[in-house]
């Protein structure tokens, strides 16, 4: 483990300092155009010295950011009002949900070990660590489904009270967003198998990366502040 | 001379085999039309999308006028016959949501498609099919929207739509469900278009445009963007909640259940009042354009102007309460939303001083554009003094839910907002279409639009403090107050104002269509002073023979003349004129640019989602039919490489000359 993680560390000092190069070879997004046969500035200039995409990503997760705190904020209002159906107490089953927390910030490091078998070029290495996100990802989402069944069977149903509408609509909106991370982690590994994203494999790993690292850490302030904090 | 790699059709017409994109890339071959309905609908310019964007734009506003006109005419006389109070409700409702949803926020994303990279000097934005899907996505969400009014009738909650009063119970028609699911569509096409533009404002600016350098219209259009980054997500949740409580028997907003009846409130005003500051902003960045061109001055105090259209951003997020006051916040939230409130003109202020002092001394021209914008100075400051006696919580808690409030966010957003869009037609028709609209005509839009919005809105302050309701279908006689404040005089007052009004936007369209036929204006009518100026009206599809490299504000105004003066004294004297520039500029271009082929996903990915909408209202089977078209949209537009391969098309665009030239590249 201490090998690959020192490893780890290498390539993200490599990274860093690769960065320029990176952008410039990178970045070939569609309307990636501008300045582009000016010379001096290399294939790709952007102004900001980073790609596109990666920008765009960054306000895509910043505006996610207040779509989940409506969400939070809407639960937090509510979950003291459980009218006459169970409640936190009745349901939490807090070891289950810590070993699924547990797997889905695991996955976070199985992301990072992809991104930097990407940037050694190591498919094979790539493809491994990708499959192992997806599978720990998997394997959290299917902890979900288990929990809303359970929590279904003992009471809790989607319109049952305040409590419960809230709780299933802003851990499953957490939930989506997880599948749907899934679904991107799968498109890419297709991409890789196929040769699609050969030159900027890494890139486009990296942006799958920073969603997929996003989403997990939702999951620790939903975790935190609907499982540990006591209502 | 430049040649242009978009796959245009007339690529077939120089080559014998039709296009071999097809087996370079096995899916679905790119369309590669250059006229026709094809050319505009698989598009990913972003001009032609920002074209599109205003035209579409223009019709809701149309649609949201004879709404307007409706609900006028139903007040114009006690009793009021025209209308149902069900009728009436859905009239008010749909009147505000199209014209803040599809023709306010629209337009000005209109302009900043068009404008924003030709004011950076880029050549597109950084993301030209989500570019196109913005387009499809608002186009999608707004037809959807009005189709309710075919299925059953359009939504009555008013545009703020509060639940509970949404909800079933009080809201049984399909209405409210097409509009919480229409403008989450319009809300996706404003998300993408937010990401899409900030990250061309930031990333895409061409060598030398520093931030500080950068058009006043793109600063406040990339404010814009960011307002909405942040302000959309949070209605979304608002509707999702909405969507789930009506169609899924969510308890959100179940009183009987507990819920909070202010849950919606805050969730619609967190949005709504950054929504205010969203139709507003890019008219200010217009009238900023406008104001020195037509002054022949700089805009006095440029990094004052950015900055408080900054500053009016983030404070736009404190305040958002001040439209709850006589909802039972309690008196602390109360005072101190009033104050943060007050705080707000402060940078508003700022501008009217500067835009003031833009005019003074200078050596103004009154053309249409400048009148508009010089319209919405006065009309805008109005709106803007009636608003400061709502931010005082007392005086708000009687005019509230009067006419009053009614004439002063219009007075804003029509004075603001609406004047704001006028100044830019008439300021860049020139430089969209090539040719400028007719100033008489002009002129007659103009005035007709002031005197018919001054006689449809001020009457309505008298209206609203005599305590008409907003929002009832009829007023009665035996409740008209007598001599000054006589309900009667002043209702009809501003029934016949609106028709002035009317008649104003239809002189425009007039103006528009009989341009048609005007001769091409010239390169700079206005003698410009900014980016999008320095090529061809209208611009190539390249926008410029050559990115430009910037040295100052006012780029092309620093290019054209020289100041002589001495001793700080400024004195400018013509050494270019802008057809020297370009002429400069297409000697110098590039030979090689490459622009991305068109795509049909944008197309089909935004369509999928009003079929999935209306599975949420009727069956669930249309939901998975459009879910599947949705993620077939979507693997087909991962899988098509972003730009066509160079070699597959080797468009002449520019003639026979330019299409050897390109063959040895
Ligand atoms: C063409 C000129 C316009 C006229 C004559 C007009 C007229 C009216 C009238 C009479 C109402 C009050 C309905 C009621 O309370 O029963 C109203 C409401 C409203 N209008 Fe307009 N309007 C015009 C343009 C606009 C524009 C350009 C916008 C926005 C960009 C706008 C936004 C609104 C909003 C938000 C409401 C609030 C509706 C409510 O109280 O729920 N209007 N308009
Ligand atoms: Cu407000």
């Amino acid at each position: 483990m201490s090998d690959v993680v020192k490893e780890t560390v290498k390539d993200a000092i490599e990274i860093v300092k690769d960065h320029d190069k990176d952008v410039h070879e990178h970045d070939v997004h569609a309307g990636d155009h501008n300045g582009g046969h000016d010379g001096e500035h290399g294939a790709h200039h952007t102004s900001m010295g980073l790609s596109n995409t990666k920008l765009a990503m960054w306000l895509f997760l910043g505006s996610e950011c207040l779509l989940f705190g409506g969400l939070i904020s809407t639960y937090m209002l509510y979950r003291n009002r459980q009218g006459t159906g169970p409640g936190p107490d009745q349901l939490w089953d807090i070891p289950f949900t810590s070993a699924s927390s547990f797997v889905l910030l695991m996955s976070s490091l199985t992301m990072v070990l992809a991104v930097s078998a990407a940037n050694r070029k190591d498919d094979r290495n790539t493809k491994l660590w990708l499959t192992v996100t997806a599978t720990l990802g998997g394997l959290f989402v299917a902890g979900q489904i288990y929990e809303f069944t359970t929590f279904y069977r003992e009471g809790l149903g989607y319109t049952e009270s305040l409590f419960g509408s809230s709780f299933y609509t802003l851990t499953g909106f957490h939930g989506v967003h997880v599948s749907i991370g899934i679904v991107m982690l799968l498109a890419t590994m297709g991409m890789l198998a196929t040769g699609k994203i050969s030159g900027d494999k890494a890139e486009t790993i990296e942006m799958v990366g920073l969603y997929w690292h996003f989403v997990d850490v939702v999951w620790i302030i939903i975790f935190t502040l609907v499982y540990l904090i006591p209502a | 001379m430049a040649i242009i790699e978009r796959p245009v059709g007339d690529a077939l017409a120089f080559q014998d085999a039709p296009v071999t994109a097809t087996s370079s890339y096995g899916y679905f071959r790119r369309p590669v039309e250059t006229t026709g309905w094809r050319s505009w609908a698989f598009t990913v310019d972003h001009k032609k999308i920002g074209i599109m964007y205003g035209a579409v734009a223009m019709v809701f506003f149309i649609v949201g006028g004879i709404e307007a006109s409706l609900i006028r005419l139903q007040l114009a006389q006690p009793d009021g016959t025209i209308l149902s109070a069900d009728k009436y409700n859905q009239m008010f409702t749909m009147h505000a949501t199209t014209m803040v949803f599809l023709f306010v926020m629209p337009m000005a994303a209109a302009f900043a498609n068009y404008f924003i990279p030709l004011q950076i000097g880029a050549r597109d934005v950084a993301f030209p099919r989500l570019n196109a899907l913005s387009l499809w996505l608002f186009v999608a969400g707004g037809l959807f929207l009005n189709t309710s009014w075919i299925l059953g009738g359009g939504a009555d909650g008013g545009w703020f739509m509060y639940a509970p009063n949404s909800d079933v119970p009080f809201s049984p028609s399909n209405g409210v469900d097409f509009w919480a699911l229409g403008l989450q569509i319009t809300g996706i096409a404003s998300l993408v278009g937010a990401i899409n533009l900030i990250t061309t404002v930031l990333n895409m600016r061409a060598p030398g445009m520093s931030l500080m350098r950068m058009p006043v219209f793109t600063w406040m259009a990339m404010v814009t963007q960011f307002l909405l980054l942040f302000a959309m997500p949070v209605i979304t949740v608002a509707l999702f909640l909405l969507m789930f409580q009506r169609s899924y028997d969510a308890t959100f907003f179940s009183v009987a259940e507990g819920a909070d009846p202010l849950l919606w409130q805050h969730l619609f005003w967190i949005f709504g009042h950054p929504e205010v500051y969203i139709i507003v902003l890019p008219a200010f960045g217009i009238v900023s354009e406008v104001l020195p061109v037509f002054s022949k001055k700089p805009l006095f105090g440029y990094p004052f102007v950015v900055f408080s259209g900054a500053a009016i951003g983030f404070v736009g997020w404190g305040v958002w309460a001040h439209h709850m006051f006589a909802s039972g916040l309690g008196p602390v939230s109360v005072a101190v939303f009033s104050v943060a409130t007050m705080a707000i003109a402060v940078p508003t202020g700022v501008k009217i001083v500067n835009w003031t002092l833009t005019m003074w001394g200078g050596k103004l021209r009154f053309t249409t554009a400048m009148l508009f914008a010089m319209g919405l100075i006065v009309e805008f400051t109005i709106g803007g003094l009636s608003g400061v006696t709502h931010a005082v919580a007392p005086s708000d808690t009687q005019q509230t839910d009067t006419y009053y409030i009614v004439a002063h966010f219009h007075y804003v957003i029509f004075g603001g907002g609406v004047l704001g869009l006028f100044a830019g037609f008439y300021y860049w028709w020139p430089k969209i279409f090539g040719r400028a609209l007719n100033e008489n005509w002009g002129k007659w839009n103009f005035w007709m639009m002031i005197v018919g919005m001054n006689l449809a809105f001020g009457p309505m302050h008298i209206i609203g403090l005599q305590g008409q309701p907003r929002r009832m279908y009829v007023w009665t006689e035996n409740r008209a107050g007598e001599g000054f404040f006589n309900l009667g005089f002043w209702n009809l007052v501003s029934t016949i104002g609106t028709f002035i009004l009317a008649v104003g936007v239809l002189l425009f369209l007039i103006n528009v269509w009989v341009s048609r036929k005007n001769p091409p204006a010239p390169l700079d009518p206005w003698d410009a002073r900014t980016l999008e100026w320095l090529t061809a009206s209208p611009p190539k599809d390249h926008n410029f023979d050559r990115i430009p490299t910037v040295h100052s504000i006012d780029e092309v105004f620093h290019r054209k003349y020289e100041d002589v003066g001495e001793n700080g004294e400024h004195d400018y004297v013509q050494r270019a004129t802008l057809e020297d520039l370009l002429a400069e500029e297409e000697r110098l271009g590039e030979k090689h640019i490459h622009l991305p082929a068109p795509s049909y996903w944008p197309l089909v990915l935004a369509f999928a989602l009003p079929i999935m909408a209306y599975g949420v209202i009727y069956t669930t089977w249309l939901i998975l039919a459009g879910a599947a078209i949705a993620v077939a949209a979507m693997f087909g537009w991962a899988l098509e490489p972003a730009d066509a391969e160079p070699s597959d098309f080797d468009p002449p665009v520019d003639g026979d000359e330019t299409s050897k030239e390109l063959a040895n590249v």
